[in-house]
């Protein structure tokens, strides 16, 4: 793909004395207990994929299952062990110090889990920083973060300190600290994670508002399967620093790749997260009742008013052509059937 | 064979002690073996062995092994003299431009570079005293003497006393508020009417030069520690070995380096200083979030940025700890390095003791008391304080602190001129009060001791008597008693049972460095009196501090008492109980009581509040009263922090305990002061320092395994 704008191939982050040595024996078979037992710990093992402009991948995985390092590889907060990583097409593991500090001004910005805000520097100045850093003057680099203060809605708290702001607070200084250089490539770490069930629903609300607004190439982390299908174009969900799958929500609550990623897809609602398009007849389009449905709308929203009819319904896309059809009976099979849909 | 099975740990400590004992009666105390026999003096006696090693022969009075080991080690302190001695006179001459002859000159290259040193510190000494006392030996530094023998105005005035009072009320305004504000006037005002105004105005520009000097080099060195492990690796054990280190002993190799005065005392203090601010550095930087770090890398700092505009301002607080630390560190050797010239406060308390005027030692010693509480507090106040907000306040809001302080500066000066006027005698009070013409308590304390002397003689002395025969002179003989293989293997078999093989090791070569050292029967004794205090000491605090834990109120009022007391240079202690006691041994034994007992009361507050609350609530639901409580929860729970503050109270026994050579005892502490007037004594002073320092680091090593496998065990961090 030419347009991705992250490219992992390969990747491997392993820890312990010898890391290197071993993984280069492995020959890119690594097995996570053998390491072990030689005192390395594999973070990440073997992760390869892409990331397109303006998309937004989501990593999910429960604790320790190296999401986090797999970001950081991604970011070098840490150096990967083995593979390789570009970032627009640059050679990230080959960068000097210079260069990768070049691009961190640049390109990147970061949110983190714990808010990672300077305690000592008012919300208007923790924005400014990165800015400052970067050598913009004191009061260029301001007024710009005045306009993240705004974008972010925390006007008239410019000038408070991190410890007077709520969780939710604290964290759209984070995200506009991590956007006050206008980054290309925006990284979150467990973002919402810290934040309580309410504001997190808020946040991602504004999030998705952002995103929209901003269309960034984005690597989101989150533990929280729910989080990663409202937000997602792609979900990889991560286990033992292995990629088990990596696909669109959709695929994903329809067909799981592996046991454990089903186990996750069980108690998805999944009325809520599947879209008429996901589960239509592409081939069958002719006998259809007189109701139309748009192939956007989630099943939730139109699922009454399909089972209401005898006959197949057609799927319109927004030029109102006809792109499929589907009967009240895979209705019924996609929200109660089998974990399978019967393709 | 079912209690062996049920408590193994007992059953080994029984087998310890019996082993322990067993050796102390197997072995005979030798004949000819006598106390004070000058091991190390270097006299010849037809008695003595000698040996000869690095072509130095060590004489010594030869016993059975299992009784007492040979000096081994005796060759160290007259290597480390010659050592020294070469470093200082003969190593790597050259060529050095002197300004007063306007020639090159041949010296030695650690010579120069000590004289070099000596010049800098002396420079800054003198400038910080003529701004505050007024002189002129800052303009001589920049011209000569004969241009200011010409020049009669070229002279530093001097500030006036009250516009430094009035300048340090309003820094505590600054960083605290009003009530700080107002002690610091008081004391200010205090100390300028009891005409303690010249030593305090000394000693307090040697603390101005000796603390900033010691932060930087302190925070320079946390950094190269935090930054790379092999500093930090080689730092660690200098850093251990300081931390147990008698003061009293680094003056003496300071002393041949650097000399006799005031910069040698800033280097010696710097010396003390510094490790306890390289600590707190070190804690304040690894304590910052991983997240804060990477927060910082992806805003794209490179090294620097990210040192000195994240860490260091994100760990602000625990570094300003290390500034408070380093400021008391600072007055403890204010007072101790007076022994080797500084002038001031402790060299007036110094010489008042000499002279047993307690009434003057009296008021020294709270001068100094003062100072060091003020300093203590403001330098809190400024590590706790917030960072402030100050760009939406005007010019005035803004600096309304500085422009109080130049209207102070105004008012000050007119004061000072006016009162040229006013007072004819040749004294301006409202510009300095001089030393003899303040008021002065010291009659009135001299003639109060003399009345307790007279009055309470006979029970005093009979205290002291049955103390000195009673108890301690017993227990002096039992500790000698011991024969060193018995101590050795009792130590060993402790570290062994507390923390396996790798403790042993450790607890075993220190202890062997000390046996096989001249003075082994001095540790003895510095030990003895160590652990008598330590013994009362914790009876004492862990009595009051568990009594002060059951009112939140009297556990704070404890606290502060802690802290206050804990402010005090550790030689002020010596006043009162000289009062009381005079020169005995008893007076040491409760100057070190009464130090002492401040760990012990404050880590058992600390401790049982430590515990949680949630506990407590368990407890109460389970029905227990007060008393079970104390002894099934709270006891267990907080005994590791107690055990923490016991390795403390030892820190801190040990330390008066050589103090207390100043009234006189017969321990190693008698031998560092000793040192000090020899000319040869550098090599002794240090060695004898490491002793002691190794007694504490073998209590300190086996306490603080022992905590902390005991809160692994209870799942507490």
């Amino acid at each position: 793909m030419s347009n991705s704008v992250i490219k992992c191939e390969n990747v491997f982050k392993i820890f312990g004395a010898n890391a290197k040595k071993m993984l280069k024996e492995s020959n890119g078979n690594v097995d996570a207990k053998t390491f072990q037992e030689n005192g390395c710990i594999v973070g990440v093992n073997n992760a390869s994929f892409e990331v397109a402009k303006g998309e937004m991948l989501v990593v999910m995985g429960l604790s320790g299952s190296g999401k986090s390092t797999l970001l950081r590889c991604i970011s070098r907060l840490t150096d990967a062990t083995g593979g390789k990583i570009y970032i627009e097409g640059q050679d990230l593991l080959k960068l000097n110090n210079k260069e990768l500090i070049d691009l961190r001004r640049n390109k990147m910005g970061m949110v983190f889990q714990s808010f990672a805000l300077l305690p000592h520097k008012t919300v208007v100045e923790n924005i400014a920083f990165p800015l400052q850093i970067k050598g913009i003057e004191i009061e260029d680099s301001i007024s710009k973060a005045m306009d993240m203060v705004k974008l972010v809605g925390l006007e008239g708290r410019e000038n408070y300190f991190p410890r007077e702001l709520s969780g939710g607070q604290q964290q759209r200084v984070g995200i506009a600290r991590s956007l006050a250089v206008e980054p290309d490539i925006w990284f979150l770490d467990e973002p919402f994670s810290a934040l309580d069930p309410l504001i997190r629903k808020e946040m991602q609300d504004e999030f998705l508002r952002l995103q929209e607004k901003l269309q960034k190439t984005i690597m989101f982390i989150t533990h929280d399967f729910d989080e990663a299908l409202k937000l997602a174009d792609r979900i990889a969900i991560m286990k033992d620093g292995i990629i088990e799958q990596l696909d669109t929500p959709a695929n994903i609550v329809l067909n799981p790749a592996t046991e454990y990623v089903r186990k996750f897809t069980e108690e998805v609602p999944r009325e809520k997260v599947l879209l008429i398009e996901d589960v239509m007849d592409k081939s069958d389009i002719k006998d259809l009742s007189e109701l139309k449905v748009f192939k956007d709308e989630t099943i939730e929203n139109v699922a009454e008013k399909i089972l209401s009819q005898d006959k197949a319904v057609a799927v319109i896309d927004g030029n109102n052509k006809i792109v499929g059809s589907i009967n009240p009976t895979r209705i019924i099979n996609t929200v109660f059937g089998g974990r399978k849909n019967s393709n | 064979m079912e209690y062996i099975k049920k408590y193994p740990k007992a059953f080994q400590w029984l087998f310890l002690l019996i082993v322990f004992f067993g050796l102390c009666f197997a072995i005979e105390v030798p004949e000819t073996y006598k106390f004070i026999r000058g091991q190390a003096e270097f006299v010849k006696d037809p008695n003595q062995s000698f040996y000869i090693f690095l072509g130095k022969e060590v004489r010594y009075y030869p016993f059975d092994v299992f009784w007492r080991l040979p000096p081994l080690l005796g060759w160290l302190p007259i290597w480390i003299n010659d050592s020294l001695f070469f470093l200082m006179n003969e190593w790597l001459p050259m060529e050095f431009w002197n300004e007063d002859t306007q020639s090159y000159k041949t010296r030695p290259l650690v010579l120069q570079i000590t004289r070099e040193i000596t010049s800098v510190m002396t420079f800054l000494i003198e400038l910080i005293r003529d701004i505050l006392l007024g002189g002129l030996k800052t303009i001589v530094a920049f011209t000569s003497w004969d241009f200011v023998g010409s020049n009669s105005w070229a002279k530093m005035p001097g500030l006036p006393w009250t516009i430094v009072a009035a300048g340090a009320a309003i820094l505590a305004y600054q960083l605290s508020g009003k009530g700080l504000a107002l002690f610091a006037g008081l004391v200010m005002v205090y100390i300028s009417i009891f005409g303690q105004w010249k030593p305090s105005m000394q000693t307090l520009s040697f603390i101005l030069v000796a603390a900033p000097l010691s932060f930087v080099f302190g925070l320079g060195l946390g950094i190269a520690a935090f930054k790379n492990k092999r500093v930090e690796k080689a730092l660690y054990p200098i850093l251990l070995v300081m931390q147990t280190m008698p003061q009293y002993a680094v003056l003496v190799p300071a002393l041949v380096l650097f000399g006799v005065g005031d910069h040698a005392a800033v280097i010696i203090t710097m010396i003390v200083a510094v490790p306890p601010m390289i600590l707190l550095t070190l804690l304040g930087l690894r304590a910052v979030p991983p997240e804060v770090i990477e927060a910082g890398r992806m805003s794209g700092c490179n090294n620097w940025q990210l040192m000195f505009k994240v860490l260091i301002p994100t760990a602000r607080r625990d570094i300003l700890i290390g500034v408070n630390q380093v400021i008391m560190v600072c007055f403890s050797m204010a007072v101790i390095s007076a022994f080797i010239g500084a002038k001031g406060l402790g060299f007036n308390l110094l010489l008042a003791l000499n002279q047993l005027n307690i009434g003057l030692a009296l008021e020294a010693g709270l001068c100094i008391s003062l100072i060091a509480i003020l300093l203590d507090k403001m330098s809190l106040a400024w590590a706790n304080k917030q960072v402030d907000y100050f760009g939406n306040l005007t010019f005035y809001e803004r600096n309304k602190n500085a422009i109080y302080f130049g209207i102070a500066v105004f008012i000050g000066i007119v004061l000072a001129y006016l009162g040229s006027f006013y007072f004819k005698q040749g004294f301006n009070y409202l510009f300095e009060v001089p030393h003899n013409k303040g008021i002065s308590t010291a009659d009135f304390w001299n003639k109060g001791v003399d009345w307790i002397f007279d009055t309470f003689f006979v029970y005093i002395k009979a205290f002291n008597t049955w103390l000195i025969v009673e108890v301690l002179q017993p227990m002096r003989a039992l500790y000698l008693r011991m024969p060193a293989v018995a101590t050795l293997v009792l130590v060993v078999g402790a570290g062994y049972l507390i923390g396996g093989v790798r403790s042993a090791l450790v607890v075993c070569g220190l202890t062997l460095f000390i046996a096989l050292s001249p003075w082994w029967d001095r540790a003895l004794v510095t030990t003895y009196m160590a652990t008598f205090g330590v013994i009362v000491s914790c009876i004492i605090g862990f009595t009051v501090g568990t009594l002060c834990f059951q009112n939140k109120h009297s556990a704070n009022f404890m606290l502060g008492v802690c802290d206050i007391f804990q402010t005090f240079p550790s030689f002020v202690y010596l006043i009162p109980v000289m009062m009381l006691f005079g020169i005995t041994d008893t007076s040491v034994l409760i100057a070190v009581i009464v130090y002492a007992t401040i760990p012990a009361t404050r880590y058992t507050i600390e401790g049982l509040r430590s515990v949680p609350t949630a506990l407590h609530d368990a407890a109460t639901m389970s029905g227990v009263n007060k008393f079970q409580r104390l002894t099934k929860i709270e006891f267990p729970l907080a005994f590791p922090h107690m055990m923490l503050g016991l390795n403390q109270t030892i820190v801190f026994a040990l330390f008066m305990v050589i103090i207390g050579a100043f009234i006189g005892t017969e321990d190693l502490g008698q031998y560092i002061l000793k040192a000090l007037s020899d000319k040869n004594g550098a090599g002794i002073g240090l060695t004898l320092g490491i002793c002691v320092a190794f007694i504490g680091l073998i209590f300190d090593n086996l306490i603080r395994t022992y905590v902390q496998k005991r809160k692994k065990h209870l799942g507490i961090d």
